[in-house]
């Protein structure tokens, strides 16, 4: 039977094209491999071969014809013993069903909607508010340092499938100091030192998880780990969706995140916004002690990658931390450190600090701030803040990040479509400095936010 | 077709060659259709086609064992297919349809079946050489002596993470084949103007990872160096790195008008090097076919691939739903 020769798509954006040459011409033997014609696409000059053998019958589309649409016949292909006689154009059979040649419209996508489209009508959610530990549990003042120290040790204990990566982790204890007894509990199998190659370790580890470990791989400082985001972004965070479900990377990419003291530009960066924006990702920041432990534990156990932001400045600070044999905090849950009226003020990681300190001088004054710690960033828990807002009407949030898509920003646009008619001011984020970070030690204060710009932006925000 | 001259008779069963034979034309066949399925429009974005380099996965296929795992980057049809996918699955996957081995949420770059070892399917190149590594890395971790087949291109050898990589890999003894196939071209840059020392096997020297060029266009020859490297993996010894010296008749990729090379070039390949005529000139000077014999294996290749193209054109695309799912794993109850 006849074959129709279809103008074919010779490019991922080709709609139509130019057939510029013919190079074979009726009556011509032709086999499989043969160049058939030129074909200019919207990129190139294509040549065109045959993928069945025959004679071609027919030119059906004359060369030097412009604007011929994919999927147009443009010969005819003849079998042995048929003859361009046979040749019915509305009878012979396309090589196979062509597809919709007009791409189908774009629906409205709602790009400006982060999630499946909502109630539009504010309503006051109803976040769990429940606390970290039941009342009553023994708690014991332990520092950031020795609370995810203990974490990692109970993870490692509790699943042979859990090991840990990084430089300097295991015979040097740690360069902060973190994983200090590790290697002479667990050995060598189980913390492993690596070289200095972070988009390599970083790679073997997303590889290990895809094999069915768990690895905990450690970034001496996630500054370095921009070394090693293709395989964060391109291999851990997306294999799960492009694999339709089968394979996901359970593993932790933990490290110290954002500025420390005096260390300049390079060593002095927050991450947070950077992979809050990835989906597939998990993102922790803690700030406190107690949940360095739980959400450490949480990340050991999630069956995603788990972006685990440290703070060295926070490394050495006291909290209360819940003495109790398995305890963990849920993802996906804000903690409210103080409650007030008047203003919220939402946090996470070091920019605790600031909000804290600014929430106790307000208080000096009479003004009753609400403290959000967010604690993760993915998933983000904006019920707690929305609700909170519908409450205080007023809203500042703090971080010690770039001001240009930050974490404030993501929350200013959540607040203007769920709360827009509760906003007695608008939000002001106070951030970073858009600027490198400076060595001097009077122009790095400055590029940090700090407890007084927060007192200002309270200031302002409550029209005092 | 020349049939090339050999020195030694080939130390292979009949019922081995016609495997060999079988599994190779699958792929060209499958590719053929994939090629003009893209034409129709039915495929879409980037597709890169594996024809002419058939004999590599084939060979060493041959010497894989149950648990061995294999991750490549972007051309992938033909690791596919070598290692026991079903066709139907991998060609809804190029149509972007729910029967694809992803549902359709990967495409042509982006497909993996953990039922058969095979971890991807990478559109990143040298990305998947780590994460080839990290497998190892998990196998010689739980105390099995599985191997791992990582593949790789001449282009992909420039990539830094690769060196990391061999490093780690020499250092810690990972049961890893590093597979370099050769096609002489990353995209339209040849070898000799990307590459400053052209022979690549030769880079492990530096790590201490022993390293052989292979002629990727004798199926038999892959498969003999394939034997040697997994040996020396399983038995502990380390990474091995195979280069395979093959090449692809067609672009790099569907838009690629390949003005890099001349049509000679590729047609002198072709008419003198094809793996599969070697294969088949094999089977019958051998008598252990006949024209017929072969004929029957062309006709029972061609019912699987048209078979897959139908299937992948009836297949319908994924459930709006889809949109939202598999972006995290729900959390598993954990162990005590």
């Amino acid at each position: 039977m006849a074959t129709e020769i279809l103008m074919p798509a010779l490019s991922p954006t080709m709609e139509e094209g130019t057939l510029a040459k013919w190079l074979v011409k009726e009556g011509d033997t032709v086999s499989a491999g043969d160049i058939l014609a030129e074909i200019e696409t919207d990129k190139a000059t294509m040549e065109f071969e045959a993928v069945d053998e025959g004679t071609l019958g027919k030119i059906l589309v004359a060369e030097g014809t412009e604007g011929v649409k994919v999927n147009t016949p443009i010969a005819v292909l003849l079998e042995e013993g048929e003859s361009a006689d046979d040749i019915d154009t509305a009878g012979a059979s396309g090589a196979g069903a062509p597809a919709s040649a007009e791409p189908e419209p774009e629906a409205a996508k709602g790009a400006d909607t982060p999630a499946p489209a909502r109630a539009a009508a504010p309503q006051a959610p109803a976040p769990d508010r429940s606390p970290d530990w039941p009342e009553g549990t023994e708690t014991r003042n332990q520092t950031v340092r020795e609370a995810l120290n203990a974490a990692i040790a109970e993870e490692l204990r509790r699943d042979d499938d859990v090991f840990l990566m990084g430089e300097e982790v295991a015979e040097y204890e740690g360069a902060y100091k973190i994983t200090q007894g590790l290697l002479d509990e667990f050995g060598a199998r189980r913390i492993i030192d690596t070289p200095i190659t972070e988009h390599g370790f970083a790679g073997i580890g997303v590889g290990a998880a895809f094999g069915g470990l768990r690895p905990i791989v450690e970034f001496m400082t996630w500054n370095f780990a921009m070394q090693a985001i293709d395989q964060i972004i391109n291999s851990a965070a997306k294999t799960l969706y492009m694999s339709g479900g089968q394979m996901g990377c359970p593993m932790v990419f933990r490290g110290p995140n954002g500025a420390a003291a005096r260390v300049g530009a390079q060593h002095s960066q927050d991450y947070a916004a950077w992979y809050a924006h990835i989906p597939g990702l998990r993102v922790v920041q803690p700030y406190s002690a107690s949940d360095y432990k739980g959400l450490f534990k949480s990340a050991v156990r999630d069956p995603n990658p788990v972006i685990f932001l440290e703070n060295e400045i926070l490394y050495g600070k006291s909290f209360e931390v819940p003495v109790m044999d398995d305890f963990t905090v849920p993802f996906g849950k804000a903690r409210v450190w103080r409650e007030g009226g008047d203003v919220t003020l939402v946090s996470f990681g070091i920019g605790m600090t600031y909000a804290m300190e600014a929430a106790e001088k307000l208080a000096e004054d009479g003004v009753q701030a609400e403290v959000i710690d967010l604690r993760t960033l993915r998933p983000m828990d904006t019920d707690t803040v929305v609700a909170s807002v519908m409450k205080t009407n007023r809203c500042v949030t703090i971080e010690e990040g770039w001001p240009v898509a930050s974490i404030g920003n993501h929350i200013s646009a959540v607040l203007m479509s769920r709360a827009f008619d509760y906003l007695d001011a608008p939000v002001i984020n106070c951030t970073g400095k858009d600027v490198p970070m400076p060595y001097a030690a009077n122009l790095e204060k400055m590029a940090l936010t700090s407890t007084d710009e927060v007192l200002e932006a309270v200031r302002q925000v409550t029209y005092r | 077709m020349a049939a090339r001259k050999s020195t030694k008779k080939p130390n292979v069963s009949a019922e081995e060659l016609k495997q060999y034979y079988r599994d190779m034309l699958l792929i060209r066949r499958f590719e053929e259709k994939a090629g003009q399925l893209y034409g129709m429009g039915l495929i879409g974005g980037f597709c890169h086609l594996y024809i002419g380099q058939e004999a590599v996965v084939v060979g060493l296929e041959a010497t894989a064992e149950e648990g061995d795992k294999r991750i490549t980057t972007y051309r992938d049809h033909g690791h596919m297919l070598a290692c026991g996918m079903n066709p139907d699955g991998v060609m809804a996957e190029l149509t972007g349809r729910e029967g694809g081995y992803s549902r359709g949420k990967g495409g042509s770059m982006h497909m993996f079946s953990k039922e058969k070892d095979f971890y991807g399917g990478h559109g990143i190149v040298g990305a998947n050489v780590p994460l080839g590594a990290g497998l190892a890395f998990a196998d010689k971790y739980k105390g099995t002596d599985r191997v791992t087949f990582t593949y790789f291109g001449d282009g992909a050898a420039n990539q830094g993470q690769v060196y990391e990589t061999f490093n780690m890999a020499a250092l810690w003894d990972l049961p890893v084949v590093f597979v370099i196939e050769n096609n002489q071209y990353a995209m339209g840059t040849s070898q000799q103007r990307s590459t400053s020392t052209p022979e690549i096997y030769t880079r492990g020297d530096a790590f201490g990872i022993p390293g052989e060029a292979v002629d990727g266009m004798d199926v038999l020859a892959v498969r003999d160096a394939g034997q040697k490297a997994v040996k020396h993996c399983r038995a502990g010894k380390g990474p091995y790195i195979l280069e395979i010296k093959t090449y692809r008749y067609r672009g790099h990729s569907m838009s690629d008008p390949a003005k890099y090379r001349t049509r000679e070039e590729v047609q002198k390949m072709r008419e003198e090097k094809d793996a599969i005529e070697h294969v088949r000139d094999l089977l019958l000077q051998g008598e252990h076919a006949t024209e017929e014999d072969l004929k029957a294996i062309d006709k029972e290749i061609k019912d699987v691939v048209n078979a897959s193209a139908e299937f992948a054109k009836e297949s319908p695309e994924p459930d709006e739903a889809e949109l939202w799912t598999d972006i995290y794993a729900e959390t598993t109850p954990q162990k005590a």
